[in-house]
């Protein structure tokens, strides 16, 4: 046999773990520049762009939150309408019954809606996977028949948005004066703000928790929850808490959604079709288990549509079928596809071992 | 005290249609472990190929789901062969979202065939007839039909589990899809199989939905909700216990309904919710997943 190398197997060899660059500065800086642009575009763009911008922030926000939990935690809901619902109907229920003003009402109904997320997830927590799936989607049909019980909210009907309160939003003479605009013009500026705050806060936060231990935890108890129980990941809890943030967000996201719309109805505001079945095809059109599928998913239906809502049944036959086979042939989704062939990343977020590093960042 | 002897009977009655939802869905998932948020659309868009059959063939529906049944049992074995069994596997998520886009297709496929009229089976007197049990009680022919071949579709199914060689088959498959295989039991086929089977007892589930109520493309959800319910508080893995489930909610969304028509789908739903808090298990376990 040849002569052994005669460096000795060093028996401390360094390693550790990172998980990217932290906060690489350009990118950093380009999110920052991208937000304030986005920020400054009501000076610029017609009311139209701006009405669509909100639908496209808030189903990106929503399918962002969906995506952690069905893509980074294991918890396939097909109920999350039910924290949208709610939160609009405590924004309606703050700002009509309490008088309070809609943009604080916005932050106090995902309150509510992680106040009640909590009794919520201890029946169906105990339903796992497919199980989880359906419990979730009977919870939210009951939210919706009890919101069909309150005659004050119009009952089955529904109710709309006092004018006196949509028009006396929080800062609605600034932007009127500022942009030089008409009342519904400059509530749409504010919604748009809303929405935009609430679809960065999400990603902010989703990037946060999947880079902290906790999103570790979760990861590991996506891809085996028995290993992952083995080294002291604490399921039960770690599951618990993204639930409860996720309803909270989504419950942000319903207030505002019908804030913008001022009308709401139980059938409406918990339909599985807006809420949920939309929000699955952005995260599976896009790259489940990616938080950049999601922004390609939200682009790609927002595009489908605009373009191809007229055709009704047929548009829904097809992002059926575009889902089924998105998931037979390319289950990773858009972006899967292309950061396996170009090997980029957006967000990073996933752990990589550095060999021979001594200065390696926090796990 | 008539009313909520009434109400009993009734519910027990309604159960049966609960049972018949629920028998195809529990035994897909005892077979394969596929749970089919399809299910309730592929009931209604049976009860749309019945519908069809008896209007063009000039058949009774009793009639038309014989004709039915043979062509529900290629149309789901090809399902599964074709679709389903390439998403079967470690992960949750492709059978779910596969079964959840095949929802939405058929809901907005007979949408556009059919529009959104509500439909009916029709058969002539029997829809109406009734036995008296005095007291100012009856109960219908079809309602009792319905529970009586809820309980023959069980009967039928535990024969077909426990004393076949294509029941040994599929608790094979069921309890070690590896051995199964190094046994030479061709796991595809068997899984097609049962989703035939399924789609069989989902003909006669569409048989007593249109002749009992009105139907339309978009009540699918709603029913597989009830059917899966009924699996839950049933306890998974026992066709009696699926029995004894869709009679629970039958019972809670008729009593239910008594106390405020506007409460029988809530009684029901709160009811199931209520067994999971304190049965996690369903009344009557068996399987342990």
């Amino acid at each position: 046999m040849g002569a052994m190398k005669d460096a000795p197997p060093a028996p401390s060899q360094m390693f550790s773990v990172a998980t990217g660059a932290a906060a690489p500065r350009p990118a950093l800086a380009a999110a920052v520049a991208i937000l304030l642009m986005l920020a400054a575009l009501p000076a610029f763009a017609a009311r139209n762009l701006i009405q669509d911008l909100i639908f496209l922030f808030y189903m990106l926000a929503l399918a962002q939150c969906w995506n952690l939990l069905a893509g980074f935690s294991g918890l396939i809901s097909v109920g999350q309408q039910a924290f949208v619902g709610l939160g609009g109907y405590m924004l309606f229920a703050l700002t009509l019954f309490a008088g309070l003003d809609p943009l604080l009402a916005i932050p106090l109904a995902g309150l509510v809606c992680a106040a009640f997320a909590l009794p919520t997830a201890l029946i169906v927590f105990r339903m796992r996977g497919a199980y989880f799936a359906i419990g979730t989607w009977v919870v939210a049909e009951v939210y919706r028949l009890v919101f069909a019980q309150f005659k004050g909210l119009g009952g089955g009907t529904g109710t709309s948005l006092a004018p006196s309160i949509t028009s006396t939003v929080f800062g609605i003479e600034w932007v009127k004066a500022l942009f030089d605009v008409r009342t519904p013009a400059a509530r749409d500026i504010i919604s748009y703000w809303g929405a935009l705050v609430l679809m960065a806060s999400t990603l902010a936060f989703v990037h946060a928790v999947l880079r902290s231990r906790r999103g570790l935890a979760l990861g590991a108890i996506r891809d085996q929850e028995a290993a992952a129980a083995g080294l002291g990941v604490d399921i039960y809890r770690t599951k618990l808490a993204v639930y409860v943030a996720t309803a909270a967000m989504t419950g942000m996201i319903g207030a505002l959604i019908y804030l913008q719309k001022a009308r709401i109805s139980p059938d409406a505001a918990f339909s599985v079709l807006d809420w949920t079945a939309y929000v699955i095809f952005i995260v599976v059109i896009g790259g489940i288990g990616t938080m950049e599928g999601p922004v390609i998913g939200a682009v790609i239906f927002y595009l489908l549509q605009r373009n191809l809502a007229d055709f009704g049944a047929w548009y829904l036959i097809l992002l059926g079928a575009l889902a089924i086979a998105v998931m037979l042939f390319a289950p990773r989704g858009l972006w899967g596809f292309v950061a396996e062939r170009f090997g980029v990343t957006l967000f990073p977020t996933r752990r990589r071992l550095i060999m021979g590093s001594d200065h390696g960042k926090r796990v | 005290m008539t009313g909520a002897l009434d109400a009993v009977i009734q519910g027990i009655l309604l159960g049966g249609l609960y049972a018949l939802f629920a028998a195809g869905l529990s035994l897909i998932f005892g077979v394969m472990r596929l749970v089919n948020l399809a299910h309730g659309d592929l009931i209604v868009l049976a009860a749309f190929i019945i519908l069809v059959l008896a209007g063009k063939l000039g058949l009774d529906p009793f009639m038309a789901v014989l004709v039915a049944a043979p062509i529900l049992f290629a149309i789901g074995f090809a399902l599964q062969h074709v679709l389903l069994n390439r998403t079967l596997g470690r992960d949750l998520l492709p059978p779910l979202l596969v079964t959840f886009g095949l929802s939405i297709i058929i809901q907005n496929g007979l949408l556009q065939l059919f529009s959104a009229d509500s439909e009916r089976l029709r058969s002539g007197a029997i829809e109406t007839a009734s036995i008296a049990l005095g007291g100012g009680i009856a109960i219908g022919v079809v309602p009792l039909l319905t529970l009586l071949s809820a309980v023959a579709v069980i009967v039928i199914l535990n024969l077909i589990f426990y004393r076949t060689a294509l029941g040994r088959a599929f608790r094979a498959t069921s309890d070690d899809l590896e051995v199964a295989q190094l046994m030479g039991i061709d796991h595809n086929r068997i899984f097609a199989t049962a989703m035939g089977l399924a789609f069989v007892v989902i003909a006669i589930a569409a048989l007593y939905l249109g002749l009992r109520s009105n139907f339309d493309p978009t009540i699918g959800p709603a029913r597989l909700l009830y059917a899966f319910e009924a699996v839950i508080v049933g306890g998974l893995g026992s066709f009696w216990g699926t029995l004894a489930g869709g009679i629970v909610l039958g019972l809670a969304q008729t009593i239910g309904a008594r106390i405020d028509p506007e409460w029988q789908i809530l009684s029901g739903h709160l009811v199931f919710l209520i067994v999971l808090a304190i049965r996690p298990r369903g009344l009557f376990p068996r399987a342990l997943d």
